[in-house]
């Protein structure tokens, strides 16, 4: 899995590449703690690239998006999920509290 | 019949899945179903290593494959902990954001993705049978 993070002026873009599991999932927890550490809570996730999520990655991003929102200061975005990551992420009930976009362009643009 | 041991650590995650993906292809499974394999393999293992065993380097993960004319039977040994599935709650998929708990969802997820989940517990280890069928 590698992970990168762009700063834009409306939010950071978290870009998450390969396979998300337990044993890379600590790196993504990592990355997006650091955007918050930085005071953004405005953040849109890339996953363009991303092929594999487990519930550890699953576990990630809803702790993440909990943060995100906390006092009402940000959100977390996903974008460009391919058709298999979107069928877990339908399983898991998590498209009815993650807003979805299908590009990050769109998602940037949501901020 | 082929049969793999790993290590009991999530490393060894992305190599399971190399295995069984390869093996659910040569078995005949769409990408649908080999990415539903993948995803329930991969929650099986992590449990493993989690609970049965209680964390990494702890034990191995006995993984073999067998290719059914249906399609393909998965079955992960280990030497951990057996644990009561019916004593696993099911995760509320429709609760707001704040209810939501962060964790709970892989053997959820497992027993979706798969045709047939069947647990046998040994005196001495454990045996979890993962089936997915051609569609």
């Amino acid at each position: 899995m590698e992970t990168s993070t762009t700063q834009f002026k409306r939010c950071d873009v978290v870009k998450v590449a390969g396979r998300v599991d337990s044993a890379t999932a600590p790196k993504l927890a990592e990355e997006i703690a650091q955007v918050h550490d930085r005071g953004q809570f405005k953040i849109v996730i890339d996953m363009t690239e991303l092929d594999f999520i487990s519930s550890a990655g699953l576990r990630v991003l809803i702790a993440a998006l909990k943060a995100s929102k906390r006092y009402n200061r940000g959100d977390l975005l996903l974008a460009a999920m391919q058709d298999n990551i979107k069928s877990v992420f339908e399983l898991a009930g998590f498209t009815q509290i993650f807003k979805i976009y299908d590009t990050v362009l769109d998602a940037v643009g949501n901020f | 019949m082929i049969t793999r041991i790993f290590p009991g650590r999530f490393e060894s995650l992305s190599l399971i899945a190399e295995y069984v993906r390869g093996e659910g292809e040569t078995a005949g499974l769409s990408d649908k179903a080999l990415f539903e394999l993948e995803t329930a393999v991969d929650e099986a293992v992590s449990n493993i290593i989690e609970h049965s065993y209680g964390g990494e380097d702890i034990g191995e993960v006995i993984c073999t494959c067998d290719q059914l004319t249906s399609g393909i039977q998965v079955i992960l040994e280990d030497f951990g902990q057996p644990f009561d599935p019916a004593c696993i709650p099911v995760p509320n998929l429709s609760a707001a954001l704040k209810d939501r708990k962060n964790n709970g969802l892989g053997y959820y997820l497992m027993c979706q993705l798969m045709d047939e989940v069947k647990f046998d517990f040994y005196e001495n280890h454990n045996r979890l049978t993962l089936t997915k069928l051609k569609e």
